[in-house]
């Protein structure tokens, strides 16, 4: 009797890769510094690119928006701190502008146009959008790259004669919270549940009470929440420097990252993120001639290859429609 | 008594196809009302004008109140559950997720009506953290029936509830629904393709042609009716 392998190849690719990336770690110092940073990395990526899964589950489409929003909620924390807010004081108050915003985003500009029902034109509306936040953001603060502060200071810590910066762990650790919190709203609570229903079956959870359009207004509230967070982590980073175009490279790694996990998986964009941020790292680090400006080009062939090879990515269904 | 629903002149297009051209009936409150005919003959579509899902023209009173232009939220929320066409299961979640979403506008606890539709439906207490989409069709369409009990609905609309389903699971359904209407108190609006089956547990019955109602009364003069037996009984 043929065994089917099927089922099993994409646990069996992680397991190698975390083998991997583990033997190595403790072979070599090197490697676990530059794991880690890359797992930092691909915190920002995975919070992103939940961002945009949340947003795909719902609607089926991409919000290219999603990394202009994010560059315009870090200006506004950096702004609160530069009225004298603490930063977590800035952090928290920013997290309350960017749901606040999101959901006035998606009211005036993406409810109208998706009620006539073409995903191409809400695509079109969400590029409406990047242009529009993208011009605010340099309209109100100008194009000088300003100075974001960092949640963490500049402190390494020394595990067996392994160097982790403490800027590192704590973005992996902001990261990880902020994707267990959200796992729990929606697997925990009514809310939740009601907002998985509405991007599931938007028809069927209408004919059960639950207010779909609201929910999608609350689902563009969580997205613009997770992007605030990614941009906040990735100003603070020394890869990343606070200005108006600061996430237009983020956002392609977090594409990657939503495209590698299967769009429609959250947990898939939480691990291609952080498999992306870890391996990119790896590669430039080793391969001498991987430079930065290669990187880029290189989340993009990794999308790509997906595409071509299993498009539902790692966790997607593919989608069978019963009739 | 007035009637629990009555739709009067009621009129529904899909773009430019009209699918509705003027239904009127009544469903009083505590009774079974079957809504027979062939496919396309707008029972579906009836169903969907009262909810609010079509865009309609006409009159729809509920409870005495006229439902103007509200959407099936705000429909849902005054007592009618209504199982679409395809039962309208959220196969991606749990048993016991599709049961949450039967109460999901309500407050407080649910525990009693979980208890209430397990009375009913004894096997879904072993099956509830299980993917609703890996049910049998008979289960699925008890677990939708379960759904809308979760509403605690005054007014269930249910469509085609035999649909792809074994015989003995169709006899099964229409006792439940015979059941939830004799010990609930749960006015019904059924709509069949089944007409011997819905003519039996039914006290009224309207049989729709192309957007019209083409024959009404009580069921059992229904069953009587000689048109109505050779097109829809078959005997």
């Amino acid at each position: 009797m043929p065994v089917n392998l099927r089922p099993w190849i994409v646990p069996a690719l992680l397991a190698g890769v975390v083998i991997f990336l583990l033997v190595g770690s403790i072979e070599s110092a090197l490697f676990a510094q530059q794991t880690v940073s890359g797992l930092a990395n691909g915190g920002i990526y995975a919070s992103l690119g939940l961002a945009l899964v949340l947003i795909y589950r719902a609607t089926q489409v991409i919000n290219f928006a999603q990394g202009a929003i994010a560059t315009f909620t870090t200006y506004v924390a950096w702004q609160f701190m530069q009225w004298g807010l603490g930063y977590w004081g800035a952090f928290v108050v920013t997290l309350f502008v960017a749901f606040a915003g999101g959901i006035a985003i998606q009211l005036v500009a993406i409810r109208p146009v998706e009620r006539r029902g073409n995903v191409l034109t809400v695509v079109i509306a969400s590029i409406g959008v990047l242009i529009a936040v993208e011009g605010a953001v340099g309209w109100i603060w100008g194009p000088e790259i300003r100075f974001m502060p960092s949640a963490f200071p500049v402190r390494t810590y020394h595990v067996g004669g392994v160097a982790f910066s403490l800027q590192d762990l704590g973005t992996i650790g902001v990261s990880i919270a902020s994707v267990v919190v959200l796992w729990a709203l929606f697997q925990f609570t009514k809310l939740g549940l009601a907002m998985r229903a509405a991007a599931l079956r938007p028809n069927a959870a209408r004919l059960v009470g639950v207010r779909v359009s609201w929910m999608l207004s609350l689902g563009w509230g969580l997205a613009a929440v997770l992007g605030a967070i990614a941009g906040m982590m990735a100003a603070a980073s020394p890869s990343v420097l606070l200005q108006p175009n600061m996430m237009d490279g983020v956002l392609i790694y977090a594409f990657a990252a939503a495209v590698l996990g299967g769009l429609e998986s959250p947990a898939g964009a939480v691990i291609g993120g952080l498999a992306i941020g870890a391996m990119l790292n790896l590669l430039s680090s080793y391969v001498s001639w991987v430079t930065p400006q290669l990187l880029l080009p290189a989340a993009f062939v990794v999308m790509l290859i997906v595409l071509l090879v299993k498009p539902s990515g790692l966790f997607g269904r593919t989608r069978v429609k019963r009739v | 008594m007035a009637p629990l629903l009555a739709l009067r002149d009621v009129h529904a297009r899909y773009g430019q196809v009209r699918a509705l051209h003027g239904v009127t009936l009544e469903v009083d409150e505590g009774q079974i009302v079957a809504l027979l005919g062939a496919n396309g003959a707008g029972k579906t579509t009836t169903l969907r004008a009262v909810s609010g899902m079509v865009r309609r023209e006409g009159e729809v009173t509920y409870d005495g109140k006229a439902l103007t232009r509200e959407g099936p939220e705000h429909v849902a929320r005054l007592g009618i559950a209504h199982v679409p066409e395809g039962r309208g299961t959220f196969s991606e979640l749990t048993v016991w997720e599709n049961l949450r979403l039967g109460a999901i506008t309500r407050r407080g606890s649910i525990d009693g009506d979980l208890k209430r539709v397990l009375t009913f439906f004894p096997w879904l207490e072993k099956r509830k953290s299980q993917q609703a989409g890996t049910l049998s069709g008979g289960e699925q369409q008890m677990l939708a029936i379960a759904r809308a009990m979760m509403q605690r609905p005054r007014m269930l609309l249910i469509d085609e509830p035999s649909l792809g389903l074994a015989p003995l699971v169709v006899s099964e359904i229409f006792r439940i629904l015979h059941d939830l209407n004799e010990h609930e108190g749960t006015t019904v609006l059924l709509v069949e393709q089944n007409a011997r089956n819905s003519l039996a547990i039914s006290n009224h019955a309207y049989v729709l042609e192309t957007g019209r109602v083409a024959y009404s009364g009580t069921s059992d003069e229904l069953a009587q009716h000689e048109a109505i037996r050779r097109s829809y009984l078959g005997y």
